[in-house]
């Protein structure tokens, strides 16, 4: 069988994948991903490249992207509904694929009011169920949104898409996994987990539904480096649910960054044990060099 | 209702300078928003006299955004309007530029600032509900809107960011998605929400349109 991508490969085997990301720089110097990339070569099967991420600028995910590649590490290229129309994201969709993307992630993005241009004016043409979908027909039917034909090479993409488990009205949540698989969805990245026992229950649901067979749902993990990043996700960052036992570890330990560091690895034992889960995705935000000890004590290591 | 809000005193000072102002307010949208109704253009007029600025006249137009009753109406107030080298207009973008049409000599001044297509939730409190995109789907939706109320304008469903029925960008203002979520629960017409929502067709809103 022929993969579009190793994260397809490693997904289609039956292995829990592994998935990092390595945050793009706030400004032009490509060093800023080699480094990253370097530190966190055979850890992962595929690195997720961030898309302007919390609306604050950055290199582009298309470019950095093509870093990582020239580099042979295979990115997860991020595209946001935020800053795009239909047109502008069809055809990066276009140029991913022509500089051997293969792997792209559809959100409709954090809005522009977080980021470090709050007076910019959000696009939201169409939303990521919209997106995949399109994605989906330009690949297996080779039609643009609009109904007209692509004339010189389909776009071969796998496609990922976001979910999370922890946000409101909670009883849609698996129902709006439901219609990311139904409009193309292959792979999906939750939202960061903390709450297991929440975890679990949005789990039980997919399992139920049979939905983990239908798409493989790669589990998102964050170690927390910090009292004060801790306080920063549990309270600023929208759609995160870090409970209080959690973030009372954090505050009562004397060495925070360990204790981040286990609460992290007790996370991924936890994940590796739910049944339906199909891999690991680790955002160590600012903290990328924790990531190869994370994989190894995890016992991810070697990555097939 | 179009909601508009009053340009800050300072700011239309500093359009207007020293010269003699004629003021426009408009009897219906901005009336009911106390941005531009009788009361508004009469403590207008007191203040810029309060500045050593001449006020010609003043005149509430029925509404500003008719432009033959507006004519009809200015044809009446011809010398004011001449005697004055700035039209103050607190009215909305349309009111204004109906006003700007008619009147070529003077300098026209937005007094207002035009806001969104919206309801009076109690008075002097607004809320948007429309963008008036020209395909309306709000029957989808639990007569809810989720193109002007979801600030994402996400048609098939919350983004992850909608926490106990609040939006992400601001807590005092409901998740629309989670009004439309509660209300087809209650109407039994959750598989509604299964749909998957093509795309909307924007040409309908086209930027430059008439209707006759």
């Amino acid at each position: 069988m022929n993969y579009r991508s190793n994260l397809e490969r490693v997904l289609s085997k039956g292995k829990l994948a592994v998935t990092a990301e390595i945050g793009p720089p706030k400004g032009s110097d490509p060093d800023k991903i080699t480094q990253k990339g370097e530190i966190t070569k055979g850890c992962a099967d595929a690195f997720n490249v961030t898309d302007n991420q919390t609306a604050v600028v950055r290199m582009s995910s298309m470019a950095s992207s093509c870093i990582l590649l020239k580099m042979g590490l295979e990115p997860v290229m991020q595209i946001t509904c935020r800053d795009r129309n239909r047109m502008a994201l069809q055809s990066d969709v276009l140029g991913a694929s022509a500089i051997g993307i293969r792997n792209i992630l559809c959100i409709t993005g954090d809005h522009q009011s977080f980021g470090n241009h709050p007076g910019s004016k959000g696009v939201y043409d169409i939303d990521s169920i919209q997106f995949i979908q399109t994605i989906k027909n330009m690949r297996n039917m080779g039609v643009f949104q609009s109904g007209d034909k692509i004339l010189s090479g389909k776009p071969d993409i796998f496609i990922g898409a976001a979910a999370n488990p922890f946000a409101d009205p909670y009883e849609f949540r698996v129902d709006r996994l439901e219609k990311k698989i139904e409009a193309g969805a292959d792979f999906i990245q939750t939202q960061s987990i903390f709450n297991v026992n929440k975890f679990n229950i949005w789990m039980d649901e997919v399992r139920s539904r049979g939905l983990d067979r239908k798409v493989h749902i790669i589990a998102g993990v964050t170690p927390l480096k910090s009292l004060k990043m801790t306080d920063r996700m549990r309270f600023h960052v929208p759609g995160v649910d870090i409970p209080e036992h959690v973030a009372n570890r954090m505050k009562n330990s004397g060495d925070p960054k360990r204790e981040g560091y286990e609460i992290a690895l007790e996370l991924i034992n936890d994940i590796k044990k739910t049944k339906g889960v199909h891999g690991l995705h680790i955002t160590a935000l600012f903290w990328e060099g924790i990531i190869p000890s994370l994989v190894r004590e995890s016992g991810f290591l070697p990555r097939p | 209702m179009i909601i508009t809000k009053q340009k800050d005193f300072n700011e239309l000072l500093s359009s207007i300078g020293k010269e003699p102002v004629f003021i426009i307010g408009c009897s219906e949208c901005a009336t009911i928003c106390h941005t531009g109704g009788e009361k508004e253009v009469l403590e207008m007029k007191g203040a810029l006299e309060g500045e050593n600025i001449p006020v010609t006249g003043w005149v509430i137009l029925e509404p500003a955004c008719h432009l033959q009753n507006d004519k009809r109406i200015l044809r009446k107030y011809k010398d004011e309007v001449n005697k004055a080298n700035k039209i103050l207009v607190l009215a909305c973008g349309n009111g204004i530029q109906t006003v700007s049409e008619i009147i070529e000599n003077a300098d026209v001044i937005a007094g207002n600032d035009t806001l969104f297509l919206g309801e009076i939730k109690h008075a002097n409190e607004f809320e948007k509900r429309c963008n008036m995109c020209g395909d309306c789907i709000e029957d989808l939706f639990g007569g809810f809107c989720p193109v002007s109320r979801c600030p994402k304008s996400m048609l098939n469903g919350p983004c992850g960011g909608s926490i106990d029925g609040k939006c992400e960008i601001d807590s005092n203002i409901d998740c629309v998605w989670d009004l439309i979520y509660k209300r087809l629960k209650e109407k039994k017409q959750l598989q509604l929400l299964k749909i998957i929502q093509e795309p909307k067709d924007w040409s309908k809103s086209t930027e430059t349109r008439r209707v006759l």
